[in-house]
């Protein structure tokens, strides 16, 4: 029931077990915020801040302070709302539709994507809501009975339409995130030293146990959760594109714009889950987990919707000189060839050449060129929305209407400053959250992880397996990966040392039968445990005796993280151990 | 009556499951299993029925359809029907294509939170509920069975114990419940 065809390579890289899994995603939780993440949060607040402030500022103003004019009403505002939506679907797409295709791949991938997708929906909601110009009037988009008569709001309109689409979506998404979030939280819960973390994490996790029946109930809410949202991901961005397709201005009505949007989202949220998952393993060295085979599945994804996409464009400009019609075929032209060329060339460019050229191995499965093409593909789908938005409605019937758009500061600052709230959130979330799916990445491990793969039936391995050797085979496994080693090069065996007298002369001595679960000791897996036991360190008693010069006792003898038991005060934690034991 | 709860820790989930099945082969009740992911195949063999969410969930579904039906017909038809460039609106049916999408959205909202909260209530996991696994390295990388002796009383304590120890336990603890 473990078993997976040989020929897929395992998705969990390293010698790992389900406690190394714990430990991989709980450490950046636990441990302190490295100093980059307090500079990048600082960025981001920042340029957050200044957003609310242009936000601030138009709502004290009105809508009059964006570059919008008579002709061009429609454009950052909407031109963002759909950038925003668009990277917001690669989340739901990762979680429901893969989910449903039974890739375990997503696993790795999924709890951050659906993070991206939740934040970047907030993002989007933000600029329908700019736009009301009065946002304290917000509520009027609900139909409530009112007192001007029995006046609804217009069933008929795509705008009321995205206004369900993307309620719906971004509540069922947040529900379908936090659900599988729950154990992962429980697993934080049960492993947190310090009162408030324990206290909060207690809250968050809903009292969680694992019970058998609950892990029944989990996975049949994520399935049906994963159906629901799969035609429900179609549908939104479909709904998005009608706000465009059932208006009659040409270049926008245009029946091919469903299908499009969606490829195009795709195409834009895998573009932006690359962008901050390149960044995310290597920060919290996460390699062993989203490794370069994850990167390609991705990268194949984006160049198919990218080709999707390229064929849009083309289907477009053909339609327009076929149907004869002389305003759909100047919106075209216009399009490629007017003022605006140069937007139509950047869209060309980074969204239809290159995706093409994933289809090289050699580019798809690296991992700088992944992450500037990611880049690239994140600024030509901003410039398509652009193009489509400014580039149809600029040149209107009356050629005395005829006009151009130029930004305002605040509209620049207010998309900007969404950029810095949604790494404002992300950031948090690589804080306080776990970023991958603990518990669903465990039962991969034995189907799909390095040690489990392909071992014979009924024979699994030993659970601390026998080290590789050390020297040119094992750098060789570990460079197959990426080029960066990504499994931790774990020590051969040493000839077990005698313990000399110094050591347990003064920790006292104990035996086997006396011991304690040396794991629960911070930094200690089961390697390291029997690096311990070898060493004649069996209880929490002899750690509990220890001060400097035992640790540099203990720490040759292990040949293990020097410095690691002092950094990390070993001797407070087995006495704390001790007592919680009594 | 005096109750007592057997624990018996496994490290692995496949160890575990054979263990289970031994035990419940010689006529065992296993009352609970805690892991920290799902262990697949587990239900059947210690008697958990399969949930009915999936049915619950299609209900709230047919819910939502009505009344967004119900509602679009009471809005856009008999209260307050638009006129839109003239064209018809009297009925239900003239109109039901731009109904459509809003029409599925609330059926996909009725029914994915209905089952959510369904599943909250049923599972009692609810904001501040305090954690009930019995060690708290199950939502790590232990797995553990529960037994007791009440619902086991063709078996002495001892008994269990002894089959217990038989299945490959790394661990085992016992609770006397009043």
């Amino acid at each position: 029931m473990h078993k997976e065809a040989a020929i897929r390579e395992p998705l969990i890289l390293g010698h790992k077990t389900y406690h190394d899994i714990t430990e991989d995603v709980c450490r950046p939780i636990e441990d302190k915020a490295p100093r980059m993440w307090y500079i990048l949060f600082g960025i981001a607040l920042i340029v957050g801040l200044y957003g609310i402030g242009c936000i601030l500022y138009l709502l004290g103003t009105g809508v009059g302070v964006w570059g919008l004019n008579k002709t061009v009403g429609w454009a950052w505002d909407i031109t963002n709302f759909v950038w925003w939506v668009g990277i917001g679907h690669a989340g739901t797409l990762i979680s429901a539709v893969l989910l449903l295709f039974r890739q375990k791949w997503r696993m790795a991938i999924n709890r951050s994507a659906e993070a991206m997708t939740i934040f970047a929906v907030f993002m989007a909601g933000l600029f329908p809501l700019i736009h009301m110009g009065r946002l304290w009037l917000g509520y009027w988009v609900l139909p409530l009975p009112n007192h001007f008569g029995s006046l609804w709001v217009n069933f008929n309109s795509p705008l009321l339409w995205d206004v369900f689409a993307i309620s719906t979506y971004l509540s069922v998404s947040l529900v379908f995130w936090y659900i599988g979030l729950i154990p992962d939280f429980a697993t934080i819960r049960d492993r947190a030293k310090r009162p408030i973390p324990k206290k909060m994490y207690t809250i968050l996790s809903f009292g969680w146990s694992g019970r058998a029946k609950h892990w029944n109930r989990f996975e049949l809410v994520s399935l049906v959760l994963a159906g629901l949202c799969t035609p429900l991901v179609f549908s939104v961005h479909s709904i998005v594109s009608f706000d465009f397709a059932t208006s009659i201005i040409p270049g926008w009505h245009t029946t091919i714009f469903p299908p499009y949007f969606v490829a195009g989202a795709v195409f834009s949220g895998f573009a932006m889950v690359q962008t901050l998952l390149l960044v995310m393993r290597k920060a919290m060295k996460l390699e062993a987990y989203i490794h370069v085979r994850h990167v390609e599945y991705m990268n194949i994804v984006i160049m198919v919707t990218g080709s999707i996409v390229g064929t849009a464009y083309i289907t477009e400009l053909f339609i327009s000189w076929y149907s004869g019609v002389e305003y759909e075929a100047y919106a075209f032209i216009n399009r490629a060839t007017g003022p605006y060329w140069w937007a139509y060339f950047a869209m060309m460019t980074c969204n239809v050449i290159s995706p093409q050229l994933m289809w090289f191995k050699k580019l798809r499965t690296s991992l700088t060129f992944t992450f500037i093409i990611a880049i690239v593909v994140n600024i030509g789908m901003w410039f398509e929305r652009y193009v489509i938005i400014v580039t149809s409605i600029h040149r209107d019937y009356l050629p005395s209407s005829w006009s151009m758009h130029y930004p305002s500061h605040i509209d620049i600052g207010v998309y900007l400053g969404t950029i810095g709230l949604f790494f404002v959130f992300f950031l948090l979330f690589a804080r306080f959250f776990p970023v991958l799916a603990l518990n669903e990445l465990k039962t991969i491990l034995k189907s799909s992880g390095e040690s489990y793969k392909n071992a014979p039936d009924g024979q699994l391995p030993d659970p601390t397996p026998t080290p590789i050797a050390e020297g040119p085979v094992a750098k060789e496994v570990a460079s197959v990966t990426d080029g960066e080693p990504t499994v931790d090069l774990e020590e051969s065996k040493e000839e077990p040392i005698e313990a000399p007298s110094g050591l347990l002369g003064s920790i006292g001595s104990a035996d086997e039968s006396m011991k304690n679960d040396l794991k629960k000791l911070s930094g200690v897996g089961p390697a390291f445990e029997t690096a311990l036991n070898d060493a004649g360190i069996w209880t929490y008693e002899q750690i509990s005796k220890m001060t400097k010069a035992e640790y540099d006792m203990m720490d040759a003898l292990t040949g293990k993280f020097p410095g690691k038991a002092e950094k990390e005060d070993w001797a407070s934690q087995a006495k704390e151990l001790m007592n919680a034991n009594n | 009556m005096a109750d007592k709860v057997i624990y018996a820790m496994y490290d692995d989930d496949d160890v575990l499951k054979d263990g289970a099945k031994k035990l419940v082969s010689k006529g065992v009740k296993v009352s609970e299993v805690f892991s920290p992911f799902p262990i697949h195949g587990i239900d059947p063999i210690i008697g958990i029925k399969n949930t009915r969410l999936g049915i619950m969930a299609f209900i709230y579904g047919l819910f939502g359809l009505t009344i967004a039906t119900l509602g679009l017909r009471y809005f856009m038809v008999v209260d307050w029907p638009m006129n839109i460039g003239g064209k018809p609106n009297f009925t239900y049916l003239d109109n039901i294509l731009s109904f459509i999408p809003i029409t599925f959205e609330f059926t996909v909202l009725c029914a994915a939170h209905g089952m959510a909260i369904t599943y909250f209530l049923r599972n009692k996991t609810l904001p501040g509920m305090p954690a009930q696994n019995p060690d708290p390295r199950t939502t790590d990388d232990k797995f553990v069975i529960e037994l007791r002796t009440s619902e086991n009383s063709q078996f002495s304590a001892e008994e269990l114990e002894a089959m217990v120890k038989d299945t490959g336990i790394v661990e085992l603890d016992q609770k006397d419940v009043a």
